[in-house]
């Protein structure tokens, strides 16, 4: 009997606990409102107003404040945002949008669809670089045929159409504080109105942003959380110890340098993820400029990265951090292609290319320059300087700040700099760009200022672009990545894994493919 | 009435230095590589070249440059700093924002290093060839050799991370909206650590500068003099000997303000603080001209006002130098 009732009591214990543990792992689900979270800003962003600047910083924080009408999930499936439906018509030709009901600016007038016109229209076709291409080559006209619809008239298929509403690339902007004025001198960039969930409060340059709550936010019953702060901590160490000491709460990647991610990420109490790029999927590259005598010659180019052990470069200068590149388009972006020419390290290989193509490297200097970014970009340089020179080359590194940088890169005065580019989801958004021969442009930054040229890679990325079906596109795109990775049009190093710190108090922190840019709507903090 | 004529003679020269100054560096920043267009080209991702030159027209970098130069002397000359590209505020606002947290970092360093590296000396002079003397002048010797980076990383580590004594950055507890004394304590509080580094550099110079010159007054046949007539040592060390060898320490400090303004720029970066030195430092990385100019105008004026109260004190402690006119 005795045995019998203290079985039971175990069990009833057990039972017990069963719901107890259930119950908070319940409430550990259910978001509780209120708190501040504590982020860093690195470096302080110039403005917040993302449809002006579109700086990692600034969409970090302006993502905040302004929405586009769409989102991307991880795996870069289209999500609702200020948009809550969206319709394509068979031909590929009309998108039609259903706006949200009952959002506000932040002033408190309606957003309407005519906010959505005129910031396709009008403001993003003057002020932004990236939607005055796709406007002016793809798009007839945008309307609003009724409250809360508009639609976007092509004048030829564009498949990445979907994935160009992502908020860097078409913040929505309030037509009632932009129409006829000076967008670039407009008091309003310093007191930015939009539609998100949070507010600005106060900017105390050189320490931090605070941002409010909106309590007339769309959403209903969110944000969860009462304030933010993006504090200003210029030193990398200060940022790593500021993180230590609980200051913040949150560091984006890139905020401290590789080694510090490793240590701050064993820390009790606190999580890591990759997550959160997928969209943005950086791939770091090797530029060489093929106008230039030996890097003309493709089998150089090949030689190069035959010399690079990629494996190595992610592993030591980057921190692991990141996974070899094998293709102009990141595994993470639509129509990646593995059947591509491949480049293992193989030095013996890469000397034997240069025999063929009959290059003397003895008879040649390049000139290396690193991108101004920190010290492993440094490193990298220090690297590639170190095993093309095993080829025989002479290897000289020109170091230069920012601005000098974009010059030289600008005035195609350089024999091989570093550089990564952000996909944005699809080829034709972030990818193509550098390959494409209307691209060479004297005088412009991140383009294509190789001087890359094959008329048939031409072809192909516009046939993707302008592809109606899918498989059309990964058609086209998969032949572009082969011709593209045999000729060397650049040399691809790794994919970008970037890590985002946080404490485990933190929820719901990283919950879409723009990550950390995302609408902070969902976040809250556990007690 | 001299005084006065000084003073008039002083503020003339003060303002074509100023002046010379910006003419100075309006040309030596046009001549790095890059402008601010490009810069904000290269950020936005995908720069084409009709952004580009509208950036260019906007900020009117497509003009020739002595127009520009004579555009922008104009308009300071008008009391108006011009409009920072990138910030999209005005450049004056931009500055007043930042100039207050330098100047308190700098003014606080200056008085931290002057009063106790004089102090020092004195004792390193008064206790020559003694135990303190041969400290301090070690001190005095590894603070003037270490850079100024390494201090801060170490006293961030030792003070803040493992002591637990000292904030680590920041001018002030964000968000605890302090007021009054609390707010004036918590502020100090968060200066120790930025001040006593800035200042240690400067403490070792003045240190063994004060030293030396008390030892060659000291040697000075007055002051014997002043001992054979029995007057105690402290006494003359005090009235006699200090107040003469205290006259190159001040020209050193006054020369060394700007110094203390180059050091906050790496001050501010360690420890967070919200001054100018930053704030230059980004302009300059981003080509952000009027920012640039505006800031370097500024502090030009700040170490030319400081030397000009030095030159005036120096009328104070030393009467000579009024005589000699």
């Amino acid at each position: 009997m005795k045995k019998i009732s203290r079985l039971a009591l175990g069990l009833a214990g057990l039972v017990g606990l069963a719901a107890i543990t259930g119950l908070e792992a319940e409430e550990a689900k259910t978001p509780v409102p209120g708190g501040t979270l504590n982020m860093i800003a690195q470096p302080e962003p110039p403005i917040l107003m993302v449809g002006l600047n579109t700086q990692g910083p600034t969409l970090y924080v302006g993502g905040q404040i302004y929405q586009s009408l769409l989102t991307y999930g991880t795996g870069l499936e289209v999500l609702p945002s200020l948009a809550k439906a969206w319709d394509v018509s068979e031909d590929g030709l009309t998108y039609s949008f259903t706006l949200q009901d009952g959002v506000k600016w932040h002033d408190g007038q309606p957003f309407t669809a005519e906010d959505v016109v005129f910031t396709a229209d009008k403001f993003l076709r003057e002020a932004h670089p990236r939607w005055r291409y796709i406007a002016s080559t793809y798009v007839e006209s945008v309307t609003s045929p009724a409250p809360g619809k508009v639609i976007f008239q092509l004048k030829k298929p564009f498949s990445a159409f979907l994935y160009a509403f992502e908020l860097s690339s078409f913040p929505v902007v309030p037509k009632h504080i932009y129409e006829g004025t000076d967008y670039r001198t407009n008091p309003a960039n310093q007191t930015p109105v939009g539609t998100g969930p949070f507010k600005l409060e106060e900017w105390k340059r050189g320490s931090y942003i605070h941002l409010v709550k909106n309590e007339d936010y769309w959403k209903p019953g969110q944000p969860y959380l009462d304030e933010l702060y993006f504090r200003i901590i210029p030193d990398a160490a200060s940022r790593a110890v500021a993180f230590e000491k609980g200051a913040v709460d949150v560091l984006r990647g890139g905020d401290v340098e590789g080694f510090a991610v490793r240590r701050l990420a064993k820390l009790d109490g606190v999580e890591t993820t990759t997550a959160g790029w997928e969209m943005y999927s950086p791939v770091v590259f090797l530029q060489m400029n093929t106008r230039k005598a030996p890097l003309d010659e493709k089998r150089v180019r090949q030689a190069v990265m035959h010399a690079l052990d990629r494996e190595f470069i992610v592993k030591n200068v980057f921190f692991g951090l990141g996974k070899p590149a094998t293709s102009p388009v990141a595994s993470t972006t639509r129509f990646h292609s593995q059947d591509v020419a491949a480049y293992p390290f193989d030095m013996a290989k890469a000397k034997a290319l240069l025999d063929e193509a009959g290059v003397k490297p003895a008879e040649h200097t390049l000139r290396l320059m690193p991108i101004p970014y920190g010290s492993q970009w440094d490193r990298l340089a220090e690297y590639v300087k170190q095993q093309i020179e095993q080829l025989g080359f002479k290897v000289s590194i020109q170091g230069v700040d920012p601005g000098g940088w974009s010059q030289a890169l600008s005035e195609w005065d350089f024999d091989m700099t570093f550089n990564f580019t952000y996909q944005y989801g699809d080829p034709a958004l972030g990818v193509a760009r550098h390959y494409l021969s209307a691209n060479i442009i004297k005088g412009t930054p991140f383009g294509n200022n190789q001087g890359y040229v094959n008329p048939k890679v031409d072809e192909l990325l516009l046939a993707g672009a302008s592809a109606v079906s899918a498989e059309d596109a990964a058609k086209a795109y998969a032949e572009a990545q082969k011709i593209l990775t045999e000729e060397v049009a650049l040399g691809w190093l790794y994919e970008m894994h970037n890590v985002t710190i946080s404490r485990e108090k933190v929820k719901n922190l990283v919950t879409t493919g723009i990550g950390l840019n995302e609408a902070m709507d969902e976040v809250w903090l556990a007690k | 009435m001299k005084t006065l004529d000084f003073l008039f003679q002083r503020l003339v020269k003060a303002a074509f230095v100023v002046l010379g100054v910006v003419i100075l560096n309006f040309l030596l920043i046009h001549l790095a590589p890059g402008d601010p267009a490009a810069v904000m080209a290269g950020e936005a991702g995908a720069g084409d070249e009709k952004f580009i030159a509208q950036l260019r027209a906007q900020f009117g970098l497509d003009q020739p440059l002595w127009w520009q130069l004579l555009t922008y002397l104009k308009s300071v000359l008008t009391g108006d700093l011009g409009f920072s590209y990138r910030n999209n505020v005005p450049v004056a606002a931009l500055i007043m924002e930042r100039l207050p947290a330098t100047l308190l970092l700098t003014a606080s360093a200056f008085l931290f290093s002057l009063v106790l590296g004089v102090l020092l000396g004195v004792l390193a002079a008064y206790k020559r060839g003694k135990l303190a003397d041969s400290l301090i002048m070690t001190g005095a010797l590894v603070f003037y050799a270490t850079p100024l980076f390494w201090v801060a990383l170490m006293a961030v580590l030792v003070f803040s991370i493992h002591l637990d004594w000292l904030p680590p950055f920041d001018m002030e507890s964000i968000g605890a909206d302090y007021t009054g004394w609390a707010r004036f304590a918590d502020i100090a509080y968060h200066l120790v650590l930025p001040t006593v580094t800035l200042g240690l550099f400067f403490t070792a110079l003045y240190t063994r500068l004060t030293r030396a010159s008390m030892l060659e007054v000291m040697s000075l046949d007055f002051v014997k003099t002043a001992r054979a007539k029995g007057v105690p040592k402290a006494r003359i060390i005090r009235r006699h000997v200090l107040r003469n060898a205290v006259l190159p320490v001040f020209t050193f400090a006054s020369i060394q303000a700007g110094q203390l303004v180059g050091g906050a720029v790496l001050t501010e970066t360690v420890f967070a603080w919200p001054g100018i030195g930053r704030l230059m430092f980004d302009a300059l990385l981003q080509r952000d001209y009027p920012v640039l100019l505006g800031v370097f105008l500024v502090t030009a004026a700040v170490v030319v006002t400081v030397n000009l109260v030095a030159d005036l004190l120096y009328r104070i402690v030393d009467p000579r130098i009024e005589a000699a006119g």
